[in-house]
């Protein structure tokens, strides 16, 4: 049994310990937006903030989290008002939009530890893949994040 | 006169001779305990080499995965402190524990990489050697010490290194756990001594 928070609301999950926080998420707390991409931590669909960091949640087992406050791309904000949301959808960012919502909340991450990052820190930090391509407005949609925030 | 001169002489030969018996007897123990400091610097060496080791005691700006070393995929980097770079960090993916169900290895909340300062790839034994007792190389440690630092989780994890994420097992280094650490205290003990480099 493990007790843990997640967009706010405190959970108490029954279910194997080494179950991936993945499936909690979408399974038990019924929220879809964060999405199976890979199962192997390679490419950070399922990216969520666990305690505040981002965290690959197909690679963290339930029990890692007992106790934790888990924030997924729902709790970002409460309407769509966070910087990123803003950026990503005035630069049009998404195509297929399946790998949008890690990408998202690995920025939100960055742009928390580092407000203004430069394309370097873009380059070591984001490291989601996107099939479709959308590297170029992603780090354009997060400059303009950091200018906004 | 010539009797006392005599005694006096014979004396002062024994003395000599005694000294010289001891000084050979000493300088023999030394040699042996040298010998037996350099052949358990050589067992610990066989672990320190393994990838297993090897792949997070890096001189680059990157980690290194797999039996082959290849560089970490995913443009995983070092980062200011081998702890990743800023919101992707090791963590972000390495938990306390191997996930069985990725393949991604684990064994503390806080795995990172050794600093580039402790980093030996490459290294010749007996520079491995001179580095690893060298306090501004080993993170400031004493022979106690590096004792303690090799029961810490991310050392020990070497011998549970778990499955990768195509389900084969990462291969433990070629020395046991129990027999490097025996090796170790062996070392330490004995004066800690290096290999001599060869040119």
């Amino acid at each position: 049994m493990a007790h843990l928070t997640i967009n706010g609301r405190a959970m108490t999950i029954d279910a194997d310990p080494e179950t991936p926080l993945l499936w909690v998420i979408r399974e038990d707390a019924v929220l879809t937006g964060t999405k199976f991409g890979c199962g192997i931590a390679a490419c950070g669909a399922c990216t969520v903030h666990v305690d505040g960091a981002p965290v690959r949640s197909c690679s963290v087992p339930l029990a890692q989290v007992d106790g934790k406050s888990v924030t997924t791309i729902e709790g970002l904000s409460a309407d769509r008002s966070h910087p990123l949301q803003t950026a990503w959808i005035a630069a049009q960012v998404p195509q297929c939009g399946y790998c949008q919502s890690g990408m998202i909340m690995a920025a939100a991450a960055l742009l928390k530890a580092k407000p203004r990052p430069t394309d370097a820190d873009i380059d070591a930090a984001i490291t989601n893949l996107c099939r479709c391509g959308t590297y170029v407005r992603v780090r354009a949609a997060i400059h303009a994040a950091a200018g906004l925030a | 006169m010539i009797g006392r001169y005599s005694l006096a002489m014979l004396a002062g030969a024994s003395a000599l001779l005694a000294a010289a018996v001891a000084a050979r007897g000493g300088a023999a123990g030394q040699d042996d305990t040298h010998a037996r400091s350099v052949a358990a610097f050589t067992v610990m060496d066989r672990v320190l080499t393994s990838p297993r080791c090897q792949n997070c005691h890096t001189l680059t700006q990157f980690p290194r995965q797999g039996d082959d070393r290849h560089p970490h995929r995913l443009n995983v980097v070092r980062g200011a402190n081998g702890h990743g770079a800023t919101a992707m960090a090791c963590t972000t993916c390495h938990g306390r524990a191997n996930n069985a169900a990725s393949g991604v290895p684990g064994a503390d909340e806080d795995w990172h990489l050794a600093p580039l300062s402790m980093g030996w790839e490459g290294f010749s034994p007996a520079l491995r050697c001179a580095h690893l007792k060298d306090p501004t190389h080993n993170g400031g440690r004493n022979g106690a010490a590096i004792i303690t630092h090799l029961g810490t989780n991310l050392v020990t994890w070497a011998w549970r290194p778990g499955k990768d994420a195509h389900g084969r097992p990462r291969t433990p280094p070629p020395v046991g756990y129990a027999a490097f650490k025996a090796a170790a205290a062996t070392w330490v003990a004995t004066g800690a001594a290096c290999p001599v480099a060869v040119r």
